[in-house]
């Protein structure tokens, strides 16, 4: 990678002409229950050809949704999507993806998986077996033409991804967290052939949007980063990233990006005040286990005592990526153990008692908070309580959170809830009965 | 890189001593099949008895005829499972019937039905062997298409969604996709689906072959009227050869068509790590030696690739995922079929009322149901004393590779051997030991279906995780605790598997066990197979339809009350992780 090159540095001609514009989407899905789960409301964003773009995101603020509404996988609710100043209706030829989950047909060769997409436009066997070839050779993998996808190995396989997105030479190339069921330094390499590519105009690329929850890869990869929030997914903020590159991730310029993009994802208006004014029934509680609340708290608790912290160290030492962070933060912050602000976190009184505290008064604070903040523990052990036989069934709750919900959402809220205020020893359930109880179990 | 396809040009060929080996083998099946299938259209008269000669050299013939229904209905087979498995899966109010239409089939004792499809097919192929060599085609059919279907609709509905979306972004048409991806994921399913089919499938090819329908016996060349005219003379020496050219024809199916078709369809298997071991075939070996066999291969390949590429079913401008909003005109076809439905479900009630509470009284209702009664407790206390038997026998064979890896292929080929095959043996034993019909005859029901227990007992054991194994040994668990908190929870999901697939297959064998013969000896048992054997013999519908009824009825109710209860809670509690 020898050419260095800014995001602005491209000809201006190319810049004025719009790859993609997205315009007032909005994505419903419906569900039994209810009228519908807003996913994505009123996204408007504009990329230009040359470029290449980074939906940054918790999980669940709807960007993957966003990636197959723009390919047209999806129909969105209400708004537009144009390529190419033409609507997007239905898969685009042109439009080329890259899985998360590689998405390759386990029963074919390496040859015959990029061959797909050719066969499919009905091209010559001779001219597909070509470019095919041509392909795999670009992406690096050369002698596994006849190897099936269960003999490589996942970075191998994604390469293979790559391979066939590139073959029928689409001009806009989405990535649906192309790199995240990969270890860490083969997703460098892939990521710097990747780039590499890009730059020496190897393919017809004019530009590659990213879906990603990893701030480092969105800084590496992205000429701009779009943030995008949650419940529903919106924009919230538009960065344009003007380091050089090859971008070095110790550079000063990298981690002042890194801290700014951390803050302003931490300080987030709403989530501020949802927790100062305390949640309802309808927060969508993230997957957080006890153990890591505990442990988190308890690596604040240390840090804390060496001076304040801010989220990006915090990340360095739990080894947590964002998304798991954020979500974990989130808890804390509404049980009233920690106060995150401005990219920053401390512990509050309670937070630093229950971090220094043994099992048994750990369980005790737990449980008080959780009947204290969280309303659906409440809710759940005052129906115990007013009942005679102190027994009901887990899907009466569940019914009550499909008002908020997806039915997925509302086992995974219910899931977690339940794991909460078994440790904290509010309730009792039987996994066999499906029977939440207030007495401890035979 | 290029060089990897030179291979295939055929410029490069040198035969080898293998390609003519296999050359042999592959023409030689095709001829034989071929002379098998001119000799099935011969004129017949219903009432002309085909000559059965007991005479061994004629074995190898009888054996084709056989092995060759059994191809024909799996063809059958699969083109039902393409058609109306993939409708069920695409169509949703296709789906709403089909399903459970399937769900009952597969429980309907197959072996009642013979005596009033025979009439049929004779009436549709009159004066041609045609008629009832159909008739057993489909007796056959039916005992091998459902859970193939079953298994395929559902392999349709979990193709991964990311696949989905992968054909959808690379413009896959409907008939690409079909091809390309759903059945390609298909494949292992209904791969093992079809062993287990053909398996099965033994059992009705020998008991459809001699037919007794209103008092008129129809034997067709097989292996299975050769047995029944054996018995017919009580001739010792020609049940042995039946079983021994059994033995053979199961060995060369299992090393000609199975283990090269597992082996195959490992490669579509969707987990990513492949630690199973390998199924080997020596055919298979052979066929990789022969260069020839290659060439022809990629022939189907070629062929198959031209299939697939088809230009049908290439919708543009679809969106997936959203329901296209239903024009007028397809809701009103909707409707239409909804109603023909309703109509033709209220005729057949009127009809089916009219024709069994003419001719039977609540009387001989109540009856028939106490007959269900008996044979139901026949099944029940087989399976207990079986599972007594074989849970333990499997858990020590299971826990230890080495003998599994001997005992398990040749429990699997129990299971495939027609136990009907063996009963002659029994019916020996019983008239030479004066023993108790009621009490003796049971076990026959058995005799073929309860290696389903033990090779899913030693399925289970064998997938046991080691550490699970070593920790009981480090914490000192043994004896009856052993069992009780390791073994038998650890096997239970397949012991119900394996119990609910026996139990299914006893009730169908009550049909041709409950009335057993030897010569001029005739062994009755009471129960409601002998019921139903009795009055398929003299042709009497009505009843014949009645003991098809209760015990349809009995299989599903106990199917609904027990096995399922039984199978829901396997999967919740016992699965591992």
């Amino acid at each position: 990678m020898t050419t260095v090159r800014g995001g602005g540095s491209l000809e201006s001609n190319i810049m004025n002409e719009n790859l993609i514009e997205i315009k007032n989407v909005k994505k419903v899905f419906s569900n039994d229950t209810q009228q519908g789960i807003l996913v994505l409301d009123d996204v408007n964003f504009t990329m230009k050809k040359g470029e290449i773009v980074a939906l940054l995101g918790r999980s669940g603020s709807g960007k993957s949704t966003l990636l197959r509404i723009i390919a047209g996988l999806l129909e969105p609710t209400e708004g537009e999507v144009y390529y190419q100043d033409k609507q997007v209706k239905s898969a685009v030829k042109g439009i080329s993806m890259v899985f998360q989950s590689f998405a390759l047909m386990p029963w074919l060769t390496v040859l015959q998986n990029v061959e797909l997409g050719l066969e499919a436009l009905g091209i010559a066997r001779e001219e597909r077996r070509q470019r095919a070839l041509k392909a795999i050779d670009i992406v690096g993998l050369d002698g596994f033409e006849s190897a099936y996808p269960k003999e490589l190995s996942g970075g191998m396989r994604q390469r293979v991804g790559f391979a066939r997105a590139l073959v029928v030479n689409p001009n806009l190339l989405l990535m649906d967290e192309p790199f995240s069921s990969l270890d860490v330094l083969t997703t460098d390499h892939l990521r710097d052939d990747l780039l590499e590519l890009w730059e020496e105009k190897q393919t017809n690329l004019d530009g590659i949007l990213l879906v990603t929850h990893d701030i480092q890869e969105a800084i590496t990869m992205a000429d701009r980063i779009i943030i995008f929030d949650t419940n529903p997914g919106t924009v919230k903020k538009d960065f344009k990233v003007d380091l050089p590159r090859p971008r070095d991730d110790e550079s000063a310029g990298f981690r002042r990006l890194m801290d700014q993009i951390y803050t302003f994802m931490t300080s987030s208006v709403g989530v501020e005040s949802t927790i100062e004014e305390g949640i309802d029934m309808s927060y969508r509680v993230p997957d957080a286990q006890v153990s890591e609340l505990a442990g988190l708290l308890e690596a604040i608790e240390e840090e804390e005592a060496e001076g304040a912290i801010d989220f990006s160290d915090l990340a360095e030492v739990t080894q947590l990526d964002m998304d798991e962070m954020l979500a974990l933060t989130e808890v804390l912050d509404i049980l009233r153990f920690s106060k995150s602000k401005d990219g920053g976190i401390h512990l509050t009184d309670a937070g630093r008692k229950f971090a220094t505290a043994d099992m048994l008064e750990q369980k005790q604070i737990f449980a008080r908070h959780l009947m204290q903040y969280i309303p659906i523990i409440k809710h759940i052990a005052d129906i115990l309580r007013t009942r005679s036989s102190h027994r009901v069934s887990k899907k009466y709750f569940l019914a009550d959170l499909e008002d908020y919900f997806s039915d997925e959402d509302a086992e995974r809220v219910l899931r977690v809830v339940i794991e909460w205020g078994r440790y904290a020893e509010l309730f009792a359930y039987d996994d066999n009965t499906g029977k939440l109880s207030l007495e401890d179990p035979e | 890189m290029l060089k990897i396809w030179r291979n295939n040009q055929l410029s490069m060929w040198r035969p080898n001593i293998w390609d003519v080996l296999a050359f042999i083998i592959v023409i030689a099946v095709f001829v034989i099949l071929a002379y098998g299938a001119t000799e099935m259209a011969t004129p017949y008269k219903i009432g002309q008895q085909l000559p059965i000669h007991l005479d061994p050299k004629y074995l190898p013939y009888y054996a084709l005829r056989s092995v060759l229904r059994l191809l024909i209905a799996m063809v059958f087979s699969l083109l039902f499972t393409f058609t109306v498995a993939t409708l069920a899966a695409k169509n949703k109010h296709a789906e709403r019937i089909i399903l459970p239409a399937i769900d009952i089939l597969q429980s309907v004792p197959i072996l009642g039905f013979l005596s009033i499809t025979v009439v049929v097919f004779i009436a549709i192929f009159p004066n041609s062997l045609l008629g009832p060599e159909f008739a057993a085609i489909f007796v056959i059919f039916t005992s091998q298409v459902w859970n193939i279907a079953l298994g395929f609709y559902q392999s349709l509905k979990t193709v991964p969604f990311e696949l989905k979306e992968a054909s959808n972004i690379f413009h896959l048409s409907a008939w690409q996709r079909f091809w390309r991806v759903e059945v390609p994921f298909a494949v292992p399913s209904l791969v093992w689906n079809m062993m287990l089919s053909m398996s099965a499938s033994w059992f009705f090819v020998v008991a459809s072959e001699a037919i007794t329908v209103n008092n008129q016996s129809i034997l067709l060349p097989g292996i299975g009227s050769y047995i029944a005219v054996a018995i017919q003379h009580a001739d010792k020496v020609a049940v042995g050869y039946s079983i021994l050219t059994m033995l053979i024809v199961i060995l060369l199916y299992d090393q000609l068509l199975f283990r090269p078709l597992v082996q195959w369809s490992e490669r579509f298997k969707f987990e990513s790590n492949i630690d199973d071991k390998k199924t080997s075939s020596l055919f298979v070996s052979l066929l990789n030696r022969a260069h020839l066999i290659q060439y022809v291969g990629q022939f189907f390949g070629l062929f198959f690739n031209l299939l697939a590429n088809l230009n049908i079913g290439h919708k543009k401008e679809v969106l997936i995922q959203e329901e296209k909003k239903r024009t007028q005109g397809r809701q009103y076809v909707v409707w239409v079929w909804y109603g023909l439905l309703f109509l033709v479900c209220a005729i057949a009630v009127v009809e089916l009322a009219d024709f069994i509470f003419k001719v039977i009284s609540l009387h001989t209702a109540l009856h028939v149901m106490l007959l269900g009664v008996y044979t139901g407790i026949r099944v029940f206390v087989l399976i207990i004393l079986c599972s007594l038997v074989w849970v333990p026998v499997g858990v020590l064979i299971g826990i230890n590779p080495k003998l599994t890896a001997i005992i398990q292929p040749i429990a699997q080929f129990l299971a495939s051997f027609p136990a009907n095959l063996l009963f002659p043996v029994v019916v020996i034993a019983i008239i030479k030991f004066h023993l108790n019909v009621e009490i003796w005859t049971t076990p026959l029901m058995i005799l073929g279906t309860q290696w389903y227990i033990l090779f899913n007992v030693i399925a289970g054991a064998s997938t046991l995780p080691k550490e699970l194994y070593l920790a009981t040994k480090n914490f000192n668990v043994k004896g009856w605790l052993w069992w009780k908190r390791f073994a038998l929870p650890g096997v239970f999901p397949y012991f119900v598997t394996g119990a609910m697939t026996a139990a299914g297959g006893a009730w169908n064998a009550s049909i041709v066990a409950e009335v057993v013969s030897w010569g001029s000896h005739t062994l009755r048992a009471t129960g409601l197979g002998a019921y139903i054997a009795t009055y398929t013999a003299s042709g009497n519908f009505p009843k014949i339809a009645l003991g098809i009824a209760v015990m349809c009825l009995f299989v599903l109710v106990l199917n609904r009350l027990i096995w399922q209860p039984l199978y829901r809670l396997a999967e919740k509690r016992y699965q591992l992780y």
